[in-house]
């Protein structure tokens, strides 16, 4: 596929416009926080506590007087760390199990089913808290955690759309053709299946940004000297009561940041397809997919033939 | 390139869908395999290639210019597929990839076995495109399948096939899918290309008006077992056996109803 015309694609979608931008900055913030933060996030001052938001304070400061927007800003780092991590071992484990039991002998992929089945059943969070428990909390234990628990997920979902593509004339064809199980797997199976996995990638990373969020919460996910949004929820919120306005911060990054990958999958998937594009992508198709029509006009009250865009972009027959 | 198929026997499970079946295609020869649907043309076909489904198992011999194929390693299978045996499926609406541009299908077979880059892959398509009648082929190889008319597509399949210049052509079915007018091009293109490359061709086909047009012999196939033999005028014109007659039948009726 053209990276260009992806790129288009998923930034006209609401959702992937969206979702880039929220990410982009929050991506952009983490690597500016681990040179520069408006104040030092850990900067405890007893005299400035509670204070409301100002020039200064653009979200104002908790109980001991930090300054709760650089705390938020640092905290950007651990989220995209996590987010990141998470979502490859997810993928990997995720794919690399789906292939196993799916394109392998008949016993070795009856038996990753069943192992698969299994893991599904495992809670994930429980599991990070057990680990967390064992070794101690930190963000590898979040990271390994929500990656194999995601990963066992995306694994089930994707070993049947594996075994659909498997079956595909166009599988059997590219066998004809010469193509060994490696190269089905890389050349039709996985860009046949890749918007399920990004899809399911992008809940897992929303899941992940939860989920060390919750942990932190409960004492189990980043240790004491690492910012973290749920660290910061948890601090607050024992005096949500009287200041409940400071919770919100922390809240909304959450949220948005899981909105934000939840949207974008979404559009990722649908940008990534090109059957569900609405508008053919080839060559020489003069000015059709990068100029939409001017808002302004309807595209009936243009000049015929000014516009020079075939009126039926589908099928050449 | 010959092709002997002897005493071919497929078993699935304990039924015998191929049962020892024979079949010569001398070198350079058009030979056709025809039967009604699960007469076990299509699994003669995937014996040949070694791409039987899971479950089912081969005996007999297939030999290529004498080189033994039942019981080949994979590799040494997979070194053929493709390159010195092409294959043309029955329906062009699910033999191409959706999400693999038309130009990089047509070349994957070339890219696979010819150390081919990029670049040259892509005008090679371009050329194999234009080679099978598709209109434009500088765009059409940008395309995917969705964009593509079903004569198209299955114009794209023969590209494929044939774009190693294979030594057999094994076609299962590749005109059933389409319409009558669209079959006509594409038997017609197929004919042309088979005879400019005299590469040899196995053409299965449950219709006996099509296999007249293409090739000269033929061998009648039911229940797995060959049940007439012979050229096709007089697989036509004086059948034997009633499965036979049977064919001819529905080629009568479906010829006066199309015309």
């Amino acid at each position: 596929m053209r990276r260009g015309a992806f790129v288009r694609e998923l930034l006209r979608r609401p959702q992937g416009a969206f979702g880039v931008g929220w990410l982009t900055l929050i991506v952009l913030s983490a690597l500016i926080s681990r040179f520069w933060t408006p104040l030092d996030p850990f900067d405890t001052d007893p005299y400035s506590a509670w204070l409301t938001p100002s020039f200064g304070h653009p979200f104002g400061t908790d109980s001991v007087g930090r300054d709760i927007f650089s705390y938020v800003f640092a905290a950007t780092g651990t989220t995209v760390v996590v987010a990141v991590a998470s979502g490859v071992v997810a993928t990997v484990v995720g794919v690399g199990l789906a292939a196993l039991g799916s394109l392998t002998a008949r016993w070795v992929r009856e038996s990753v089913a069943v192992l698969i089945d299994v893991l599904v059943a495992f809670p994930t969070l429980l599991i990070a808290m057990a680990l967390a428990a064992a070794f101690g909390g930190s963000l590898t234990v979040v990271v390994v955690a929500v990656g194999v628990g995601y990963g066992v997920t995306i694994a089930r979902v994707s070993r049947s759309e594996i075994r659909q593509v498997a079956r595909t004339d166009y599988v059997l064809a590219a066998r004809a053709n010469g193509l060994g199980t490696g190269a089905v797997l890389r050349r039709h199976v996985l860009p046949n299946i890749a918007p399920v996995v990004v899809v399911q990638l992008s809940l897992s990373m929303a899941t992940s940004v939860l989920a060390e969020a919750g942990l932190s919460f409960l004492g189990y996910g980043a240790p004491a000297d690492t910012a973290s949004w749920g660290r910061l929820l948890s601090d607050l919120q024992k005096f949500i009561g009287v200041h409940p306005g400071s919770v919100v911060w922390p809240g909304l990054a959450i949220t948005l940041t899981v909105l934000a990958l939840n949207l974008l999958g979404d559009a990722v998937r649908d940008a990534s397809d090109p059957r569900l594009r609405s508008r053919r992508t080839g060559r020489g198709t003069p000015g059709s997919p990068s100029t939409p029509a001017p808002s302004t006009a309807p595209p009936r009250a243009t000049a015929p033939g000014a516009a020079g865009t075939p009126t039926t972009p589908g099928v050449v027959s | 390139m010959s092709l002997v198929i002897d005493d071919l026997t497929v078993t699935v499970g304990d039924r015998r869908v191929v049962d020892g079946l024979s079949l010569d295609v001398p070198d350079g020869a058009r030979v056709g395999l025809i039967g009604e649907s699960g007469s076990g043309k299509s699994m003669t076909t995937l014996a040949v290639l070694g791409l039987l489904p899971d479950g089912a198992r081969a005996t007999g011999s297939i030999r290529l210019d004498g080189r033994e194929l039942l019981g080949a390693s994979e590799r040494e299978l997979a070194g053929l597929r493709g390159r010195v045996v092409g294959t043309v499926f029955q329906d062009p609406r699910t033999a191409l990839d959706p999400v693999v541009t038309v130009g990089r299908q047509i070349a994957e077979p070339l890219r696979l076995h010819g150390r081919v880059g990029r670049r040259d892959a892509r005008a090679r398509a371009v050329a194999a495109a234009a080679e099978v009648g598709l209109p434009d082929p500088e765009t059409v190889v940008d395309l995917y399948p969705h964009q593509l008319s079903g004569g198209q597509r299955q114009r794209v399949g023969i590209a494929m096939a044939l774009i190693n210049r294979p030594g057999l052509v094994l076609a299962d079915e590749p005109t059933t899918a389409l319409d009558v007018t669209t079959q006509a091009e594409v038997l017609a293109l197929f004919q042309r290309l088979v005879d400019e490359q005299r590469t040899s061709l196995l053409f299965v086909t449950h219709d006996l008006a099509v296999l007249s047009r293409i090739t000269d012999h033929a061998a009648v196939l039911s229940h797995g077992r060959v049940v007439e033999r012979g050229p096709v005028e007089q697989l036509l014109h004086r059948p034997e056996h009633e499965v036979t007659r049977g064919l001819v039948e529905a080629t009568r009726a479906t010829t006066w109803r199309a015309s």
